[in-house]
């Protein structure tokens, strides 16, 4: 059973850090709170679903270029949704709730309510000190964990990572100090996006695709930056693993109320916020920033 | 200019005639309601088998009503109704008032159904319901039988044979695994999405498991969204159980065969899956959820001498197997016979009528209760149970089930990882 735990725990936590750091990058630098960042998650799950299905094109290609197409959708859309309203943040967030339903409504146009899937790139099952774990798991894992790995080198070993870092830390500063902040922002969006479509690309083959499973990611994400810290990095990073760990523990220990997994993740969060209202790795109060 | 003006104001009289334009055919056509859920399978169902048994009455020459014969025009009402009660709400105002059809045929959702059902009695208007499975629905009709003499329920059947089925198929699957793989007590554990409709089969299961010879080894409840059961799987296995005795109708279905497919979990899975009802479910599972057995209402057997010519078309027709909400085929005709009868379009004419009804329907002999309800049994309409085998999704039940096999069935196959976990 623990390493079950531990097996499950590891895949969803590193599939939500991958989905928060994105979140938590693009609110950190460009102060964006971006409701549709899950809904570009489905949105590259269904690119890859229909190049598998309807194109012919093999998975291994589909997904780098759903990660691009998604990408590159995500900055276009920042240009003509985000971008003339930025200064108004409760604007934005009610812009990119509106972008997320308009995605989820066009899926839903698009393929209807059908649940849809795509088949595992590896198949059969690994067993692990006993326990069975499938082989599509186990690469999730890996890849999520080296993704983690590499969005972590692109933000503390590159150029354009130290630009990120001190947009975040102070957009006015590093304005003066000759960076193009709205040409960052435009860049974070991007990148955090891809993030997204990673994980999207990454959890295809386990999960079913329809156009509401955005939802559920998108509650866990929020609970997830709130509970590291807005804005934190860090703080997403380890609160993916805690609200993931707890939601795996919920069905280990509890297998009559595994329903009951996202409420008790959140119980969490709300305790963590009681104890501490800044969040694990938030500051306490937004003029310190 | 001119021209720009005429050609303006035919476009704007053209959008006056669609608009108000179903209004001015009361007189000469049927007009039927088509609810449910329009984006989602079962109201894409709703609407297939409607179509398709509307497409048959008017290319026979229409419905004969006294000396005139009228075409059945078919209206579309998106309920919603797995989104939002009220919007539910709002389709069958809009096709009653508004669209003034003369019947309505489909539903889902107890919950919306219960609903559209009062404004349905309200107006009048005959509902042949095809989708929800609630006693309450007809349970109605017995206690208040002048208001709600206009609701008649044509598929699934009555969630109380329902579960009678559902049990049947538990029973005939551990009975196969006793005698085949010389298990003494059969051991079983319970997978229920948690949703209302899933409370009373648990509750069930576990008190009659036991008189059935069976043992309970646990009862796991995942979310009907739940995206992965690996922990729940893991924990089935450990416990020891023969067999999953699963009750999905959501996403989860299919979450639980993919993951029990590639898992391999030495146990067979059966229930009610209603994912696996469709035939998107092998493709969705990649072809894991085959051995999967659940409920199901249609199946490519011979039922009835309609079955299978019914099967055929709807496949041909819309690239896919019925569901069981594609009963509004068999509700469209039992609708148009009762007009002929009756010669009038009047409920109140038709109601008596359609008590007496008495069809060799696509999912078995319909005939209605004094609830308004379909009757359930051999020689009736029994429902079926399905197993995918191979990519094909097979009819195994009713097999040799108090004498009654329909043509076409094939034994249940226990899925062969079981077998060589046990014969070892």
């Amino acid at each position: 059973m623990i390493q079950n735990i531990i097996i499950n725990g590891l895949i969803n936590g590193s599939i939500y850090a991958l989905l928060a750091i994105g979140f938590s990058l693009v609110f950190g630098v460009a102060r964006i709170v971006n409701i549709a960042h899950t809904a570009f998650y489905m949105l590259a799950a269904y690119v890859i679903y229909v190049g598998f299905h309807y194109l012919g094109i093999s998975p291994y290609v589909a997904m780098p270029l759903a990660i691009i197409i998604v990408g590159l959708l995500s900055v276009v859309c920042y240009k003509l949704f985000i971008n003339p309203i930025r200064e108004h943040e409760a604007a934005v967030l009610i812009a990119t709730i509106a972008l997320a339903m308009v995605i989820q409504e066009a899926l839903l146009i698009g393929f209807g309510g059908h649940y849809l899937g795509v088949p595992p790139l590896v198949s059969g099952y690994s067993t692990i000190a006993g326990v069975k774990v499938t082989n599509q798991h186990l690469l999730a894992l890996g890849v999520a964990i080296l993704a983690l790995v590499g969005a972590w080198a692109l933000l503390m070993k590159t150029r354009l990572g130290l630009a990120l870092r001190a947009t975040a830390q102070d957009r006015e500063v590093a304005n003066l100090m000759g960076m193009n902040e709205a040409r960052v922002a435009m860049l974070t969006m991007g990148i955090s996006v891809m993030l997204a479509a990673l994980a999207g690309a990454i959890v295809v083959p386990l999960f079913v695709l329809d156009p509401h499973m955005w939802m559920h990611p998108l509650i866990m994400m929020l609970a997830i930056v709130v509970l590291g810290g807005l804005g934190s990095m860090k703080g997403s990073f380890i609160g993916s693993y805690i609200l993931a760990f707890a939601e795996v523990l919920v069905v280990f220990l509890l297998p009559m109320g595994a329903y009951l997994k996202g409420s008790v993740a959140l119980s969490i969060m709300i305790l963590v916020l009681l104890i501490r209202p800044e969040g694990l790795f938030g500051v306490a109060f937004e003029e310190e920033r | 200019m001119k021209k720009r003006n005429v050609v303006l104001s035919m476009l704007l009289a053209i959008c006056l005639v669609a608009t108000f334009g179903f209004s001015a055919w009361g007189g000469e056509v049927i007009k039927i309601g088509v609810i449910g859920p329009m984006q989602f399978t079962q109201g894409e169902g709703h609407w297939n088998g409607a179509t398709l048994a509307a497409e048959e009455i008017n290319a026979k020459g229409g419905v004969q009503v006294g000396d005139k014969n009228l075409p059945i025009v078919l209206i579309k009402v998106d309920s919603n109704e797995f989104v939002s009660l009220p919007d539910a709400t709002n389709a069958v105002e809009l096709a009653t008032s508004r669209y003034k059809v003369n019947y309505l045929v489909g539903g889902f959702r107890t919950e919306a159904v219960l609903v559209m059902q009062d404004i349905a009695m309200d107006n009048k208007t005959i509902f042949i319901g095809c989708g929800a499975a609630h006693p309450k629905l007809c349970g109605k009709v017995k206690a208040d039988y002048d208001r709600y003499k206009y609701w008649f329920r044509v598929t699934p059947i009555n969630s109380r044979f329902l579960v009678k089925v559902d049990f049947i198929l538990l029973g005939m699957v551990a009975k196969i695994m006793a005698k085949q793989l010389n298990i003494p007590k059969i051991k079983v554990a319970i997978v229920a999405e948690k949703a209302v409709w899933c409370d009373p089969i648990v509750g069930i299961a576990e008190k009659n498991l036991p008189k059935m010879g069976m043992e309970v080894v646990g009862v796991w409840r995942p979310s009907p969204v739940a995206t992965d059961v690996t922990a729940e799987l893991s924990a089935i296995q450990s416990s020891g159980a023969h067999i999953v005795f699963t009750s999905f109708s959501s996403s989860v279905g299919i979450t639980f065969a993919k993951q029990w497919g590639e898992l391999k979990v030495p146990a067979a899975a059966v229930g009610i899956n209603v994912e696996a009802q469709k035939d998107g479910f092998w493709a969705a599972t990649s072809g894991k959820g085959n051995y999967t057995l659940t409920i199901n209402t249609y199946g490519r057997v011979k039922i009835t001498d309609q079955t299978i010519d019914f099967f055929d078309k709807y496949r041909k027709k819309f690239k896919e197997a019925p569901n069981y909400t594609a009963g509004t085929y068999d509700a469209v005709y039992i609708l148009a016979e009762a007009i002929t009868k009756a010669g009038s379009l009047n409920p109140d004419k038709l109601v008596p009528v359609i008590e007496k009804t008495d069809r060799t329907g696509a999912s078995g002999r319909i005939v209605f209760d004094q609830t308004h309800d379909v009757t359930w049994g051999p020689g009736y309409v029994t429902s079926v149970g399905t197993q995918w085998q191979n990519g094909k999704n097979m009819v195994v039940w009713p097999y040799n089930w108090k004498g009654l096999t329909y043509e076409g069935a094939v034994p249940y196959l226990l899925p062969p990882w079981v077998v060589s976990h046990y014969k070892k």
